[in-house]
């Protein structure tokens, strides 16, 4: 816990921080907390359709007349839990394969270099569209596709701070004195590669969001009756010219959940760095 | 051999191998796919002789390293197949659309490399004054505001309420004020996010360059500062730019399916959309091919530019780091 205070207190005391901050605990509690204070999100009530914000319909309702606020918290738990579920992952996967292609260098870790080329020569929406389109939509393929999507960012990032561990005196001194390889990794790799790694996570929240909303947003993402950002916004674009609540309510959320988190990594990223450390005083 | 030109012939070694290793991927990913590989790639509109006639073309019934040749021969020689719908050749499908899509992007790159500069600019020569707030504020909005949202609301206000600019399509062929008409919003959309960005990383470049020594000392001269800015620091502020424009062209062709779904202009986006939708899998691989051979091409010229501009990156290829 003493590692943490200080980041939690240098990111408070960095205005954009603070805002991002902010704005991740209030998306956090609308996607948590929203739900429990709605109607039932899926309920259909066509007499009531196109309404705009009211006590009883905080942000109005959408074609068949469903209340967007609790589709709105729906589907920003939805986004909240893919883009956590998918960097969790793709950090996981792109720590074991970076620690390992660094560990054994040579031909593996060339391989794996060109692996990850090979997966970043794509261009990511077109690729997860591909992907999508061929195994089919569904919550499960979506997690894997995005997943897929970020795992050379990790892996590239855990492989170069694996090779700079390599040659420190304290490995080599482990080394000499016994330590099993295992246990190196376990005990001096990983967490010294967790570090940078966490920081691009949070840094990456943002993007899956925007990946997620954008899948579901041309239906290749989150699917019918369950509600998501990009669905929203799709289903009040096609409704453009009877009413504009539901393309608003989901994009100014999708844009706030986007920001917070990004300015939040950013604080974070600024915070996790010695050099800058202590800056806001 | 001079560095420049060996820096060139190994980065393009590399991107031949990186589509080599694309489109092998490209096998790998259709061949894995559950089920009987025809009926699924041609969709419900193929007919048991078109079946027929695919299974053969792409050698189904022969061993796996055969099929993948047989790939690559049609990948490299550019015959993608005929469509099942229209029964055109896919590949003058492609070519037929692929023009809208660089043009969007190349619109996009333009407009935020311009914006972008100029902003950065503006707010690197007054750092810590309101405008350079402003400017800080905005540049994050606009990155993290995705670009088909940026495209909804340009759509909503300047095409439907205010009706300065149309709505849809590319514009008539051979009209160039009507294309570049159509061309206005949805660039503007696909560069918001890279304004904010390319005027983030100028600002902070900027900054670095102008607290140099050599920089002090032409001050120290009197060197009037917008002629230091514009001569001298802005080029060199410039450098780290173009290394991000690889990254920058890739996430244009992401976001052109979007920004060209909604604003309904053909190109490369759009035609692989609805060919998603009518299951219509050879036009599918046949637009990703081409998407990734654009990106990789495009990454290749940016590393190209990025060492002519900065001769210490050829160098720095030929020594052990």
């Amino acid at each position: 816990m003493d590692v943490y205070l200080p980041i939690l207190r240098d990111i408070w005391r960095s205005p954009t921080g603070r805002i991002g901050l902010v704005l991740v605990i209030l998306i956090l509690l609308f996607a948590i907390l929203g739900p429990v204070f709605s109607v039932a999100p899926n309920k259909i009530a066509v007499q009531d359709r196109f309404q705009g914000p009211s006590l009883q319909h905080l942000l109005g309702t959408d074609n068949l007349g469903r209340d967007l606020f609790s589709r709105t918290a729906q589907g920003t738990r939805a986004a909240l839990a893919i883009s956590l579920i998918v960097v969790a992952l793709s950090l996981l996967i792109g720590a074991i394969i970076g620690v390992a292609a660094g560990m054994a260098g040579g031909w593996i870790d060339r391989g794996v270099i060109v692996l990850f080329d090979i997966i970043s020569a794509y261009p990511a929406v077109i690729l997860a569209m591909g992907l999508i389109a061929l195994y089919g939509v569904g919550f499960t393929n979506l997690l894997l596709v995005v997943t897929l999507l970020f795992i050379p960012q990790f892996g590239r990032m855990a492989r170069a701070q694996t090779l700079s561990l390599r040659h420190q005196p304290f490995i080599d001194a482990e080394r000499v004195l016994g330590l099993p390889m295992a246990k190196l990794v376990w005990r001096h790799f990983l967490p010294n590669v967790l570090g940078p790694l966490i920081v691009l996570a949070s840094m990456n929240v943002p993007v899956v969001i925007t990946i997620e909303a954008g899948l579901s947003f041309i239906g290749l993402g989150v699917q019918p009756p369950q509600a998501s950002l990009g669905s929203l916004i799709r289903d009040g674009y096609v409704f453009l010219n009877q009413s504009w609540w539901p393309t608003i309510g989901s994009a100014i959320t999708l844009a706030l959940a986007t920001l917070g988190s990004t300015l939040f990594g950013e604080a974070l990223r600024d915070a996790a760095d010695p050099k800058l450390r202590g800056r806001h005083k | 051999m001079p560095a420049i030109v060996q820096f060139i012939v190994q980065r393009l070694a590399a991107a031949l191998l990186t589509l080599v290793g694309a489109i092998l991927l490209l096998f790998v990913i259709i061949q894995f796919v559950p089920g009987d590989l025809a009926s699924i790639l041609l969709g419900p509109r193929a007919t048991p002789e078109l079946r027929a006639q695919f299974a053969e073309r792409m050698g189904l019934d022969r061993s796996i390293p055969e099929q993948i040749f047989l790939f690559f021969r049609r990948a490299v020689s550019g015959d993608l197949g005929t469509d099942v719908v229209t029964g055109r050749d896919i590949l003058s499908i492609i070519l037929d659309v692929l023009p809208n899509t660089l043009q969007l992007a190349g619109a996009g790159l333009l407009i935020s490399l311009a914006f972008g500069i100029a902003l950065g600019c503006i707010a690197a020569l007054k750092p810590g004054s309101l405008i350079d707030t402003v400017l800080g504020v905005a540049s994050v909005a606009f990155i993290t505001t995705p670009a088909f949202v940026v495209a909804i609301f340009l759509l909503l206000i300047f095409s439907l309420k205010l009706h300065w600019l149309p709505v849809t399509g590319a514009g008539a062929p051979g009209d160039p004020l009507d294309r570049l008409s159509h061309l206005i919003l949805p660039a503007t959309a696909l560069s918001i996010g890279w304004i904010g960005y390319l005027a983030r990383l100028v600002r902070a470049s900027l900054l670095e360059v102008l607290s140099e020594q050599h920089v002090r000392m032409m001050r120290a001269y009197g060197v009037p500062e917008g002629r230091i800015v514009r001569h001298f620091a802005l080029r060199l502020a410039l450098v780290p730019m173009v290394a991000v424009m690889g990254i920058g062209v890739g996430d244009m062709i992401s976001n052109a399916v979007f920004v060209e779904i909604i604003f309904a202009r053909p190109g490369i986006g759009t035609l692989i959309y609805n060919a998603i939708l009518n299951r219509n899998f050879p036009i599918v691989q046949a637009g990703i091919l081409f998407t990734v051979l654009t990106y990789v091409t495009c990454n290749l010229l940016v590393d190209v530019i990025n060492a002519l501009l900065d001769p210490r990156i050829a160098r720095s290829l030929n020594k052990p780091a």
